[in-house]
């Protein structure tokens, strides 16, 4: 027969929920006027956001007023017609963006792997100053470099998809003579693609530092456990570092749409503005909203300039909605970081 | 200290440079010899691409599956980084050398446009009306921004209050503002509600809304940075939370809050839409700030390049340059103030903070002073007690 052998506890009092000792004690007058000035502080800076949404509906309501809905349903821009609309321009805007994004999102999410989880430490510094320079060079110096420079390098690019994925839609071109060596290269210049590829190297640091912020949060405790396994460093980052990372990721990419939503000066220089909708992203011509406004405000009239008003009123909202979904997936990401380190 | 997990040997960087050459090789026999193909990109594509299967089938003589997969990835992360660097550098070499046959002026620094002509040659006129018209609307634009982006930041990261998390998602989408909309906003309030002139204030009010978030949100990453226990520390002390902010964090992030307010110039430094639509354009130097259009180097830039004119258009460059030169320096500047982590006293610091405790150590228990010669013979040196390994 065998003993059984147990150990007794004594029965455990119940203690309630540890709760956190209430930390703030009287306040002085002093702390009092520095809580109200801090929290005013803030206030003022969503006063300034919502003022901006304020006023531009303030001075859109004249022109938005006389056509209603058909705002977003016409493409010409004739104001002083009373016909006006942002169907065309904000299809190319978005074109031009998605073009932007798609070449930079893959260029950004591998610099910043290469940043946090490859370059050696005393680089590693180099090229975290290197790419905040890349998002602080001015978009004029930019759009100079994308005019006079990659215009020409890009034609040769759009030819090439055009020859050979030509039969896609999107890479058609009408006018153009692929067989034709020595066809005329004006069809494939001031295009949404080349603007695209210009506004790519704005967006590209944008992309890259909310995902470095992000990938350099990964819990070391995850990352060696996945060593310790035996993962080789591309097995640690597909398992470990993207899962974590990935609210970093889908909102570092909204946030550059956002920013390639609202480029300006760099597109106004490169495109030729055309008011009918083409899919066909290297054909030549292309617009954008704000390029629109930067174009027409100059020698606009009363309502011209309301019309400009409104235009610019829709690309606040749809840039509004685009950052706000994408800081709230930035933020659900950083708040997801309390695991076991 | 993290444990290196590089494996790179000798024999790995062997084969790197073998690969190398060949897939070189290769690309130059394909483009020259078998096909018709021209062009540098397209060599230069290839070439990876050769390189990138020959070293997978290289490997794969010798490591297993994953690995092959591994230096593959290492691979082309490093390409990536390497393309994004290659365009930065790209962007200003090229800048630097179509502005260079303006730069090498001196008149180009002190002129302006006022008489000179678009077909007048270089050796007369310059940008110095947008140099200074840039230098006054940072000036206005930083007096504007920094005492409520610093302020803002303080709410951020000492404030328990339930709005922080709206600021901070509101700061986080005004990031990504079209400079435009901020433009049309003060165009809008400050031209047409409120009747003032077109002028560089305008023009500073509009390049403060885009740099508000851009501060507030590195400030904030960078005062979170500040150890907790110093905050607990000033508050074991007695110290009421103004205090605690304005002499302990504050104070302890200088060096990191100078780099945000960097960085956030370095940013409106270059808008151009805002200043265009507020200020416009002009051709003569303009000293006040409230009235009539000054121009700035990003909209010179702009204006001049805008025009058929080989020497404009090399102003524009010129023009360009200046601004790439005031960017950098203050990348510079915030590269070497930012090098020290928040609470890194220099040098200086620490002798200053040492000669201060030693006062009040006298003030408060003069019998625990060392001694008066041995604190002359030490004058200038930290005590031992002080000084930081």
């Amino acid at each position: 027969m065998t003993a059984e052998l147990r150990t007794v506890l004594p029965p455990q009092e119940r203690v309630g929920e540890p709760e956190p000792r209430p930390f703030a004690g009287r306040q002085g007058r002093s702390d009092k006027v520095f809580t109200r000035v801090t929290f005013l502080s803030g206030v003022a800076v969503l006063a300034i956001m919502g003022a901006v949404g304020f006023f531009l509906t303030l001075e859109s309501t004249d022109a938005l007023g006389r056509v209603g809905f058909s705002f977003l349903t016409t493409s010409v821009w004739e104001p002083d017609r009373g016909e006006f609309g942002i169907k065309a321009v904000l299809t190319f805007t978005v074109l031009i963006a998605l073009v932007a994004v798609a070449i930079a999102f893959p260029i950004s999410m591998a610099t910043a792997l290469f940043i946090v989880e490859i370059a050696p430490r005393r680089v590693k510094s180099w090229l975290v100053s290197l790419v905040d320079l890349m998002a602080a060079v001015p978009s004029v110096v930019y759009g100079l470099w994308g005019a006079f420079l990659m215009q020409g390098q890009v034609i040769g690019l759009s030819r090439w998809i055009n020859t050979w994925f030509g039969w896609i839609p999107l890479f058609s071109v009408d006018g153009a003579d692929p067989g034709n060596p020595l066809s005329n290269a004006t069809v494939y210049t001031a295009s949404t693609f080349v603007a695209g590829v210009v506004v790519a190297m704005m967006v590209m640091p944008i992309q890259c530092v909310v995902m470095r912020e992000v990938f350099s949060q990964v819990p070391p405790g995850e990352r060696e456990g996945a060593f310790a396994l035996g993962a080789t460093r591309w097995g640690m980052i597909r398992v470990v570092t993207l899962p974590f990372g990935r609210g970093g990721i889908i909102g570092g990419t909204m946030l550059g749409l956002g920013r390639a939503l609202g480029e300006t000066i760099a597109v106004y220089m490169i495109i030729s503005s055309r008011f009918d909708i083409s899919f066909h992203v290297l054909e030549s011509g292309s617009n954008s909203v704000s390029a629109l406004i930067a174009l027409r405000y100059a020698e606009a009239s009363d309502f011209g300039l309301s019309a400009l008003f409104s235009a610019g009123l829709s690309l606040f909202l749809i840039t509004l909605v685009v950052n706000f979904t994408a800081s709230w997936f930035v933020a659900r990401s950083r708040s997801g970081a309390d695991s076991e380190a | 200290m993290p444990r290196s997990i590089s494996s790179f040997s000798k024999r790995d960087a062997q084969m790197l440079a073998g690969v190398g050459l060949s897939s070189i090789c290769m690309a130059a026999l394909i483009f020259g010899r078998l096909t018709p193909l021209h062009g540098r990109l397209g060599f230069a594509v290839t070439a990876f691409v050769l390189f990138v299967v020959t070293y997978a089938v290289m490997s794969s003589f010798t490591e297993s599956r994953p690995a092959v997969i591994d230096r593959v990835m290492t691979v082309l992360l490093t390409a990536a980084a390497a393309v994004a660097l290659v365009a930065l550098g790209s962007v200003i070499f090229f800048t630097f050398k179509r502005g260079w046959t303006a730069l090498r002026h001196l008149n180009f620094y002190t002129e302006d446009l006022r008489v000179t002509g678009p077909e007048q040659p270089l050796t007369s006129g310059g940008v110095l009306h947008a140099i200074v018209g840039t230098l006054i609307m940072t000036a206005i634009s930083l007096v504007l921004t920094v005492p409520l982006a610093v302020t803002c930041a303080v709410f951020l990261t000492e404030s328990k209050s339930r709005a922080v998390n709206a600021v901070r998602t509101i700061v986080t989408a005004m990031t990504a503002l079209p400079s435009i909309v901020a433009g049309l906003f003060i165009f809008a309030t400050w031209v047409l509600v409120l009747g003032f002139p077109r002028s560089g204030l305008a023009a500073s009010i509009s390049i403060s809304i885009m740099m508000l978030p851009i501060i507030i949100r590195s400030a904030d990453v960078v005062l979170r940075l500040v150890p907790g226990s110093l905050r607990e520390a000033a508050a074991a002390l007695g110290a009421p939370r103004w205090r605690t902010v304005w002499h302990v964090v504050l104070p302890t992030a200088r060096s990191g809050l100078t780099t945000s307010v960097i960085l956030g110039v370095a940013r409106g430094i270059g808008e151009t839409a805002p200043v265009l639509l507020t200020s416009g354009y002009a051709t003569s130097l303009n000293l006040d700030p409230t009235n009539n259009p000054m121009a700035s180097l990003p909209v010179t830039a702009f204006k001049l390049v805008s025009s058929p004119e080989p020497n404009q258009i090399a102003r524009g460059f010129g023009a360009a340059s200046v601004l790439m030169v005031m960017v950098l320096v203050l990348f510079t500047i915030a590269r070497v103030l930012g090098g020290r982590p928040a609470g890194r006293q220099s040098t200086r610091q620490a002798r200053r903070a040492a000669a201060q405790s030693l006062a009040d150590l006298a003030r408060i228990e003069p019998e625990s002073v060392p001694e008066a010669p041995q604190l002359g013979e030490r004058a200038g040196r930290l005590p031992a007690i002080l000084q930081r390994k």
